[in-house]
């Protein structure tokens, strides 16, 4: 083996091994937290390395008389589902519409520079706004309240990722649907919507999870019949300042929905996440 | 002539959703919060009333030591976390993009912070912090080193958590260099080693430059989010002690519904807004002026 590959082998290895590191910086947190969750109070706050695994944090968090975790979950389920459907249902008409329908320039200057602006303003400035008009209009701590408020918050990201994906589409493809005497609604099923899905899977999954996790809109926006996961992790947090294994195993099935992004959909966020960034 | 018609609908139609979005729920309540910094808001049965106080709410600003040291303490976490992250992330990404398939594991073990709520990361290290039983000082203890009490010294609890933030958002700037790193030309550096270049000079005076537009893009992305900061500290911190790890972002929730003051709450609001655009806005004709 000559001295030079000899080399390169010895900066692999000296690779490897700062990922590896890297690897468990990032993951040991993540562990710690889950074997936590699985300890009683006192094994945790002797520091104990070796300890029988208990359940009963998660039994008292999910089915706790006092607890409303399942019940945040709900509703963390039902506003990220519908608000995310939302987002890409209009993001993608008026991307559609935007790029491809012969709107006059400044229009579609005016939704790019919604775009922009919304990324820089931060949310809880929002969230003030929201809530004085949501409150004017009688919906204070109500679900549709904070479904209407993430679908607003996410729409330009949604517009901005489809718009990405759209065009990469070309053109040809639906003058031709047209020609042949496909309406504008068929063109988009058939057509357009059939080769973007997996664009449309990358946002799907991320405004999902931006949704997922939110926090201070969300705060502002709900009380505890309609708070999400994380403002009840905020609240339980706040009012059983000692309850800790309670709050890691609450930190562990809060992490559900990344952790399945993750396994199922890795390729897809990688995607939308460097479009969002790159493009 | 139907079709064109039908053409023209759609086109109407398809735009239309989302203009509502933007006028109803984004322009609208942008308006109403800079009305509402010029008010006072005061609640009697049930109704608010508005009563007009010029600028009386901006001059407050002036003098408000809250505000000061949340945007102190705001640019000091944007600085310094995002400088950090770049770094490593662009460390991770080059030594990922060198071991080709190897990395491949790394590459999706590293976006697991991102994807995760950022009120459970403080969750997590706000356990992982505690002084009494906390890994943190666990692992120092066996070193000999500790107890440190990373949260409650106002000297320390701002590091604390700029490390949060480090260790959250790293994974973020990895994945944009990456990207960067694996589209620069092969034959670019090649070219180089032939004519006798080492490693580092190649780097240096090759890969670096056509990388500082993605480094530039990755910093400004980064700043912005960073700016934002507020789930974290929500829950490591809440601004103290005293205000060594006050934020912008908390600071504005403290003042709007902590202490139910609207009118002062969107003027601080309207001010960091016009701060954001300022900074942008210069930043963007810089880079621009330099292009050009």
């Amino acid at each position: 083996m000559s001295t030079q590959s000899k080399h390169a082998l010895s900066v692999d290895r000296t690779l490897l091994a700062f990922l590896f590191l890297a690897a468990v910086l990032t993951l040991g947190p993540f562990l710690w937290i889950a074997l936590a969750s699985f300890k009683t109070q006192i094994a945790l706050l002797m520091g104990t390395t070796k300890f029988t695994p208990v359940t009963m944090n998660y039994d008292e968090v999910l089915f706790g008389n006092t607890s409303l975790f399942a019940r945040n979950f709900l509703n963390s389920i039902i506003v990220a589902s519908i608000s995310t459907l939302a987002a890409m249902t209009i993001g993608f008409l008026a991307g559609y519409s935007l790029l491809r329908l012969r709107w006059p320039a400044w229009v579609v200057n005016l939704f790019l520079l919604w775009a922009v602006v919304f990324n820089l303003v931060p949310p809880v400035t929002l969230a003030g706004a929201w809530y004085e008009l949501f409150r004017g209009v009688g919906l204070n701590n109500d679900t549709v309240a904070l479904i209407l408020a993430h679908t607003t918050l996410h729409l330009p990201m949604s517009l901005w990722l489809l718009s990405s994906f759209l065009r990469e589409i070309p053109k040809e493809l639906e003058e031709a649907a047209f020609i042949d005497g496909a309406g504008f609604v068929k063109t988009l099923w058939r057509v357009v919507i059939p080769i973007m899905m997996p664009g449309l899977v990358s946002t799907g999954i991320l405004v999902f999870i931006f949704s997922w996790n939110e926090f201070p809109v969300a705060l502002a926006l709900t009380n505890n019949t309609s708070a999400t996961v994380p403002v009840g992790i905020a609240k339980f947090a706040q009012e059983n300042e000692i309850k800790y294994t309670q709050m890691a195993a609450a930190s562990v099935l809060s992490a559900i929905p990344a952790l399945l992004a993750l396994l199922f959909g890795q390729r897809f966020i990688v995607k939308g996440l460097t479009a969002g960034a790159v493009k | 002539m139907a079709q064109s018609n039908n053409r023209q609908a759609a086109k109407f139609l398809s735009l239309a959703p989302a203009l509502l979005f933007l006028i109803l729920l984004s322009a609208l309540p942008l308006f109403n919060l800079i009305a509402l910094s010029f008010a006072e808001v005061t609640w009697t049965g049930g109704e608010s009333h508005w009563q007009w106080v010029g600028f009386d709410n901006y001059k407050a600003l002036a003098s408000d030591a809250l505000f000061k040291a949340g945007i102190l303490n705001t640019i000091i976490l944007v600085i310094t976390a995002t400088s950090a992250q770049v770094c490593i992330g662009l460390m991770l990404a080059l030594a990922c993009s060198r071991l080709g398939a190897r990395s491949r594991a790394y590459r999706t073990l590293f976006l697991l912070p991102i994807l995760i709520p950022g009120i459970i990361i403080g969750a997590i290290w706000r356990l992982m912090y505690n002084s009494q039983f906390g890994v943190v000082n666990q692992i120092l203890g066996l070193v000999g080193l500790g107890p440190v009490d990373w949260l409650g010294s106002s000297s320390l609890a701002l590091m604390s958590v700029i490390i949060v933030d480090i260790w959250h958002w790293v994974p973020f700037s990895f994945l944009l260099l990456l990207a960067a790193v694996e589209a620069l030309p092969k034959d670019v550096s090649e070219a180089a080693q032939i004519d006798g270049a080492s490693k580092w000079q190649e780097f240096r005076r090759v890969s670096l430059p056509l990388l500082w537009p993605a480094i530039f893009t990755t910093f400004v992305f980064r700043a912005i989010i960073a700016f934002k900061v507020f789930d974290e500290v929500y829950l490591l911190t809440g601004g103290g002690p005293g205000t060594s790890t006050e934020v912008i972002s908390f600071t504005i929730y403290q003042r709007f519904f902590v202490q139910d003051n609207p009118g002062y709450g969107s003027a601080m609001s309207v001010t960091v807004i016009f701060i954001i655009a300022t900074v942008i806005g210069v930043a963007m004709t810089r880079q621009r002026s330099r292009s050009q």
